[in-house]
């Protein structure tokens, strides 16, 4: 996927050198690499594989959800796989699916030479394999892997798991560092290594996105961290920080995982908006309305996100200003996203509009995206919320905005900047039938959950009653389209990384903009080693 | 299979035809595609509350996907369009900041009136203990001597498929929880073990369960009837078949059925300490032990006894059911704290907990011959 070391390119008196004596070949090559192409190959790839993961355990559910009655697993082993879905999802395929974008191209858009901290760069990536290893083998251990749910809510994980848990905690502990490690490496290189002239205000949205991203990582990853460790504590060495027979509360456990659970949902979208708010403009051949208005939109939904978590809680029985407060607050996240959607759209008016991959996933992202952050509004207003709270409706709500919002902005993402490393045209007909296949199926599965959920469907459940049936028949139909349709982009990908297709020129799309297409196509493998001067 | 094509014309007619927000009638409408009105006042004014918020939405959403799709069509490069360079527009950006803010505070306030409105759970009529435990709901009315557990009633045999699956599969229970119409019901809700939730979709009322804390919701039921609904907290394993049924009935016809009830659970009392001096027959201990074992243990220790690997013990074999029978009698009455185990001293009678125990100590190659009996069950409740 990346730029060999026999390429052709030398640009600066420095490349021959790293050519010739610094990088080692085959399987060393990716072990020691400090690289940041080279780590965010490893790194999308990895989410790409875990992507690929996660969605066999959904094959799984849906497969079982498909009739009503018990025909393909038992209802602990579909616990595990909804539990594993979800924990997969999150910290094995979104996150570092954008911490693999990140490494890509903050430098090469910022005009430095690769991250302030390489060697870190190198280990934060490396010991995911090892987390997710040690989670994915619990599934084959006696009892089974995690089975409470990817929010693990004590004292279901505690004092009624199994002691697979153990595993999970260290697995989700792994991961944490992971993603701090990461997210000080973004700050650093950020805050330090912009190219001269490269002030704040004129930073790609990507950067600034990513810069915000990484300091919500920082400030919650800990407490995700203090929360697995409460619950190994109170599990195996008596303690009851979510035991009322021993004082404690088991509703603190929902308030601590949740202080990093909401920032976590923000961490997965706002480097999306990023992507998206690069895409529009270049195929809209048109500057982002309001550049400005889009950035402190981001820090305020940021800032937002740490006064909402509550909302998840509304039926736990908080007291009644509790409740106003956190649906004042949640309301309040609708100004700002509302503020990016609108953006987009003044953005594409009076344009001259093309429609290229990376543009049908990005437009996509907007209609989808939008869906389902209305849903979320509607979400929000507590009363209402009593009806909706841990049925389909709420499944629906999420997957919009976390599969056709984070995931289909990474594929967008992925096309858009795809050519500018191989330095090859990807398949544009497997692309296509890729997107189309992915947006149809996508609603087939995801849509009807809204119906199902009002009529009164709970989430996580192994068997359904009758009136549930047909459209959950629906919904599995659509959920192994969209899973099938997931092999055409891994065809496209393989394809892309055996350089075949047309060459591509350096600025690659007609109105693309930014530093990362001033370098040649393919990136060679180190840019920037002189910063250029940004104007 | 061969149902699919015929319910796909249902499901595109459907779509094309009614509305999203079209009300269903009935309580086993295949396609039913909205929230329910519900009985009570309060649920009505929730799906009010649900329809406002949702044209909002749809309102909202149709101006930026027309303006979106306007752009899209003819702001075509294909179509010879220029690009505008315009861009920053205090005006336009204060505006689209100020008007969701303003149509934000017109959702916000009748949603707060609603919300406190639903929080007053102050001067109940009846007042019920709801009790989720793995995986049944246990009611007792503060007011009157009646207490009973509440499990799901549909066959095992439905839910493997062998038998067809009836008109209420998976929300139909051994005992229904009843309560008058017309009358503030409030329910105190508890939890023995993990978190469950409490939810009527009617009634608009879900609550969570929380071990060691009670929380408080209420409902006023208009219409007598029978309404449905489900544990909606993920519990462990069986949550998805851990239903609730609640029968409304007129305040008269309740008052007779909860004296009846009274009636019912004290000579239950009484009796059980008559049959303290009788003795059951091996086979009859066997027969009862194993329905009343397939009810309540075999959802965690499974019908054949061996239990889960690594979650749940096997019986079969088991140390404690085959030789330490003072132990297997404590387990059974007292639980294991720290475990899934309930203790089943308050749950049974002592004649089904002495059968349910000697079919554990005979069963599945278990065979102590041990007979168990309500006196043994006595001595061991009063030896503590």
């Amino acid at each position: 996927m990346t730029a060999t070391t026999n390429d052709t390119h030398h640009d600066g008196p420095h490349d021959e050198e790293h050519h010739e004596h610094h990088i080692p070949t085959g399987i060393k090559r990716w072990l020691y690499t400090t690289n940041h192409k080279d780590i965010g190959t490893l790194y999308l790839w990895f989410a790409f594989i875990m992507f690929l993961t996660g969605g066999a355990m959904a094959m799984v559910i849906r497969a079982e959800l498909f009739q009503p009655g018990l025909q393909i697993v038992e209802p602990n082993f579909f616990n595990q796989m909804t539990t594993v879905h979800g924990l997969i999802m999150v910290f094995g395929a979104v996150m570092p699916a954008f911490t693999g974008l990140a490494n890509w191209l903050i430098p090469m858009m910022i005009g430095a030479p690769d991250m302030a901290l390489p060697r870190m760069n190198n280990w934060s990536f490396w010991i995911l394999p090892f987390a997710f290893a040690i989670l994915l083998s619990s599934l084959f251990m006696e009892g089974g892997g995690p089975a409470f749910g990817w929010t693990f809510y004590a004292p279901l994980s505690t004092t009624y798991s199994n002691d697979g848990t153990a595993l999970f905690v260290f697995a989700v502990h792994i991961m944490g560092a992971s993603s701090i490690m990461g997210a000080i490496n973004v700050i650093v290189t950020i805050w330090n290594m912009r190219a001269p002239g490269m002030t704040w205000m004129k930073m790609p949205l990507f950067v600034w996105t990513w810069l915000i991203t990484a300091f919500l990582l920082i400030a919650v990853m800990p407490v995700l961290a203090g929360a697995v460790t409460m619950v190994l504590t109170d599990k195996f060495f008596g303690t009851s920080f979510f035991d009322a027979a021993g004082g404690g509360d088991p509703v603190m456990f929902q308030h601590i995982f949740w202080f990093f659970g909401h920032p976590e949902v923000y961490i997965m979208i706002l480097p999306a908006f990023g992507i998206i708010s690069q895409i529009i403009p270049t195929f809209a051949r048109k500057r982002l309305f309001g550049y400005a208005s889009m950035v402190y939109a981001t820090a305020s939904i940021a800032l937002l996100s740490f006064i909402v978590w509550a909302h998840h809680m509304f039926t736990t029985g908080m007291p009644v200003a509790a409740e106003l407060f956190f649906m004042f607050a949640t309301m309040l996240i609708s100004v700002p996203t509302g503020v990016k959607v609108f953006n987009w759209v003044a953005t594409m008016w009076r344009g001259s509009m093309t429609f290229e991959v990376p543009m049908l996933f990005a437009l996509a992202f907007i209609v989808l995206f939008t869906i389902g952050g209305l849903s979320g509004l509607m979400l929000a207003i507590t009363p209402v919320d009593f009806q909706y709270h841990d049925t389909y409706f709420v499944v629906a709500h999420f997957h919009y905005v976390l599969v056709t919002g984070a995931i289909f902005s990474i594929m967008a993402a992925v096309y858009y900047w795809l050519p500018k490393w191989t330095g090859k045209m990807f398949d544009i007909g497997l692309a296509k039938w890729h997107f189309w296949c992915s947006l149809i199926s996508v609603n087939v599965l995801f849509f009807p959950m809204h119906f199902v959920g009002l009529a009164g469907m709970p989430r996580r459940i192994p068997d359904y009653a009758l009136q549930f049936a047909d459209f959950n028949k629906w919904i599995s139909i659509g959920g192994f389209a969209f899973g099938l349709s997931q092999l055409i982009f891994l065809a496209l990908l393989i394809k892309a990384c055996k350089k075949k297709g047309e060459p591509v020129s350096d600025q690659v799309w007609e109105g693309a903009e930014g530093l990362e297409w001033e370098i040649p196509s393919p990136a060679p493998y180190h840019t920037f080693e002189t910063p250029p001067e940004v104007k | 299979m061969k149902r699919i094509l015929p319910k796909a014309g249902v499901l595109l007619s459907l779509l094309m035809t009614t509305p999203v927000f079209a009300e269903a009638t009935d309580n086993i409408d295949q396609y039913q595609l909205n929230m329910t009105k519900g009985v009570t006042d309060i649920s009505a004014e929730v799906y009010d509350m649900h329809m406002l918020m949702f044209i909002i939405c749809i309102v909202i959403g149709a101006g930026v996907f027309i303006a979106m799709f306007i752009s899209m069509y003819f702001h075509r490069k294909s179509r010879g369009a220029k690009p505008a360079n315009f861009h920053e527009s205090v005006k336009v950006e204060i505006a689209w900041t100020v008007i969701p803010f303003i149509i934000l505070i017109a959702m916000a306030v009748p949603a707060m009136k609603l919300l406190i409105d639903m929080e007053d759970a102050s001067e109940p009529g009846v007042t019920v203990l709801v009790t989720g435990s793995q995986w049944k709901w246990h009611y007792k009315y503060m007011d009157n001597d009646v207490e009973y557990y509440s499990k799901m009633a549909t066959q095992a045999e439905q839910i493997s498929g062998k038998f067809e699956k009836g008109e209420n599969y998976l929300l139909e229970v051994d005992r229904p929880l009843v309560i008058p119409t017309g009358e503030k019901v409030r329910f105190l809700i508890t939890s023995d073990d993990v978190i469950h939730a409490w939810w009527v979709p009617d009634f608009a009322v879900k609550q969570d369960a929380n071990p060691g804390f009670i929380n408080d919701a209420w409902a006023l039921v208009n219409d007598p009837g029978i309404y449905r609904g489900q544990c909606a907290e993920l519990c462990g394993k069986d949550h998805g078949f851990m239903p609730i049924v609640v029968i409304a009935k007129e305040p008269t016809d309740y008052k007779n059925w909860i004296t009846e009830q009274e009636d019912i659970q004290l000579k239950a009392k009484e009796e059980e300490q008559r049959l303290l001096a009788m003795n059951m027959t091996m086979a009859e201990a066997m027969e009862q032990g194993e329905k009343i074992y397939n009810a309540n243990c075999a959802a965690c220790h499974m019908p054949n006894g061996e239990g889960l690997q690594g979650v749940f013990p096997a019986l079969k074999g088991s140390q404690i059911a085959i030789a330490d029978q003072p132990k297997h009698i404590s387990i059974v009455l007292n639980g294991v704290s720290g475990t899934a185990m309930q203790a089943y001293a308050k749950q049974l009678t002592m004649s089904e907990l002495a059968a349910v125990i000697t079919y554990e100590r005979n069963a599945w190659g278990n065979n102590t011959g041990d007979l168990v009996q309500a006196k043994d069950i006595n001595a061991a409740l009063n030896g503590q």
